[in-house]
């Protein structure tokens, strides 16, 4: 009974051997050049290598496979209904018309408003601007009295806050109702600004703890010899030399604000609404005719806030939002 | 002393709303609260309800397949990506430009994009269908049985991204004379990625499976957009169970065990993964 198996355990080494033998054939004599022409680059001139078709062949592949959703916004958003019947979605616009952004942003209907998206637009940024701010600088002061000042128990409600992260929202959500009831604010515009400081707070908190503590200490000593204080250190030293992680931390706070959608449909009401819950409410209302088109270019209207961040400011966003995923 | 003063919002957030609100939903959670909380201790009850009834039973199994298959892919595929523009490639920024830009669109905007394209009247279906495959079915969005794999597709799309920046950061951080000692010995491409520079990269590994799980079990939006739980309740999502049963049926009991079973999954994820990553530094 031993025999087979020991057998098959050997043959199946064979067969991996075997498997493993012609990819390392094919890969060595590349190997090979690549060792006699050095570490420091390939041999000129051979462009066309078949290592570099399948290396540029599979990314341009997968890149075209990310780009085809926001073709096929922008291409569905400039056709008129009736090509979008017929047609094909791939297919460019054989008449470009605007009528479709117009409408998605003055006209399109939600319930009895029909004002379009606009009023979303400007709801996000009524939401936005007060929440970056009031976020910012809260876990601004609080990284800043966390890496210099080290008061009694601050490493226990800095572990809390950094733990809180992992909670999953739906937690704290009727709690938070209850309390912005009780004051008054539930269904404000305040109310989820002060959501938005609340749950922005332990990401910021960390990145600006781990940024000010990386300032020399020195600086911050001389300071307190000069006879400076807690603010007048934080607003004359502290925050003109931290100015990078200011901008990574509004990047942060700008994209993340603005795609929110759980917080904007709990703590406001319909006319209140942020951009991304009135652009849900457009496009997936049941009633009248679907208008793909109108529905396209109010997508892209609500993404275009982050996209042009993401755009414009490249590495920084990689930095704030690997600075955001490794919370630990 | 003004030190302290600075950090009250800290204690606040930290004291009310984390400690104190996760602990108001646990304990309400044993309540009969129905319309508004109220303290009439039911025991165990709200929690045999939730366990008998089909939607939540749904809604767990549809994250368990999103989670594992959405965990698997994003790390196989994130990684697969890192690994080919960290060749020395000319254009690599513009590639992870192209890569990353669905991480900055929101959850409603990628599952309403992802919406038309899957939709079978005029989207993938209907231009395969009118190139001569009259029989192609690719109808993900209104097949009750597939519907999950429908809202994966536009959830990789979404983060996938964001694992290859993570795990390119993780490449560029292992030494080039590794390389080139595994060049020397003669060992092949691959076999140097599996055995040697993937068992390196073990913390970012770790990082980028808490960052997934983490992410899939607030999963809302993306269904809310693309099929709104439907067709029926085929593509129900815990957090949305919570956001219904607290907002739309007013059963207040059922949202408040719901999302306390939702802090018990995160618990058993992320404590082992605590547990590994901080207690064994402190022996170590």
């Amino acid at each position: 009974m031993g025999n087979p198996i020991k057998n098959a355990s050997v043959v199946n080494l064979d067969t991996r051997r075997m498997t493993a033998f012609p990819t390392s054939t094919t890969t060595q004599p590349l190997n090979a050049q690549e060792e006699m022409v050095g570490p420091q680059g390939r041999k000129p001139g051979k462009i066309l290598s078949r290592r570099n078709i399948f290396i540029y062949g599979t990314l341009t592949l997968v890149a075209l496979y990310y780009l085809l959703p926001l073709y096929v916004m922008v291409v569905t958003s400039l056709k008129g209904m009736p090509e979008i019947r017929l047609g094909n979605i791939f297919s460019p616009p054989l008449e470009v018309t605007f009528q479709p952004w117009v409408k998605a942003w003055s006209e399109a209907c939600t319930g009895l408003n029909c004002d379009g998206l606009s009023r979303g637009f400007w709801n996000s940024v009524k939401i936005l601007i007060p929440s970056v701010i009031l976020s910012i600088s809260i876990a601004s002061v609080n990284g800043y009295a966390l890496a210099n000042w080290r008061f009694k128990g601050a490493e226990t409600f800095f572990t809390i806050l950094i733990v809180g992260a992992f909670i999953p929202y739906q937690v704290m959500i009727y709690p938070i109702v209850i309390m912005l009831r009780e004051v008054g604010l539930y269904g404000s515009l305040t109310g989820l600004v002060l959501v938005h400081s609340v749950f922005g707070m332990p990401i910021l908190t960390l990145l600006f703890r781990n940024y000010f503590s990386s300032v020399p200490q020195e600086l911050f000593k001389a300071a307190r010899v000069d006879g400076a204080g807690f603010w007048a250190i934080y607003f004359r030293i502290m925050v003109p030399m931290s100015l990078p992680i200011f901008v990574v931390a509004m990047i942060l706070q700008v994209t993340g604000i603005w795609n929110d959608f759980l917080f904007g449909v709990i703590y406001t009401k319909p006319d209140l609404y942020p951009m991304t819950v009135q652009l849900n409410n457009i496009v997936n209302s049941t009633q009248g005719v679907k208008e793909y088109n109108v529905n396209m270019a109010a997508t892209i209207l609500t993404g275009l806030v982050p996209l042009t961040i993401y755009f414009i400011s490249g590495k920084l966003f990689v930095r704030g939002i690997a600075a955001g995923a490794v919370k630990g | 002393m003004s030190a302290k003063v600075a950090a009250i919002p800290m204690i606040a957030t930290a004291l009310c709303v984390f400690v104190g609100g996760t602990v108001w939903t646990v304990v309400y959670s044993f309540t009969s609260s129905k319309l508004l909380p109220k303290e009439k201790f039911v025991g165990l009850s709200q929690y045999e309800r939730l366990w008998g009834s089909s939607k939540w039973l749904i809604s767990i199994e549809n994250l368990a397949i999103y989670g594992v298959l959405s965990l698997i892919f994003a790390l196989v595929i994130g990684f697969v990506l890192a690994a080919l523009l960290d060749q020395k490639i000319r254009f690599e920024d513009t590639f992870r430009t192209i890569l990353l830009y669905p991480f900055a669109l929101s959850f409603i905007v990628t599952g309403l994009a992802w919406q038309w394209i899957l939709n079978p009247d005029f989207g993938v279906q209907h231009v395969v269908r009118s190139m001569g495959f009259e029989s192609f079915a690719f109808d993900p969005l209104y097949n009750s049985d597939i519907v999950i794999y429908g809202v994966l597709i536009a959830g990789l799309w979404h983060e996938t991204g964001l694992i290859m920046c993570l795990m390119l950061a993780g490449l560029r951080g292992i030494d080039e004379d590794i390389w080139k000692a595994a060049r020397i010995d003669g060992i092949p491409m691959w076999k140097t990625y599996l055995y040697i520079v993937i068992p390196m990269m073990r913390g970012i590994f770790i990082t980028a499976i808490v960052l997934i799980a983490s992410g899939i079990i607030k999963v809302y939006d993306l269904i809310i957009a693309q099929t709104g739980g439907g067709p029926g309740i085929s593509s129900e999502v815990p957090a949305k169970y919570v956001y219904d049963a607290m907002f739309l049926s007013q059963n207040l009991g059922q949202g408040f065990a719901a999302s306390t079973m939702m802090l018990l999954t995160v618990i058993i994820i992320v404590v082992p993964w605590a547990y590994l990553e901080f207690g064994g530094k402190r022996r170590g």
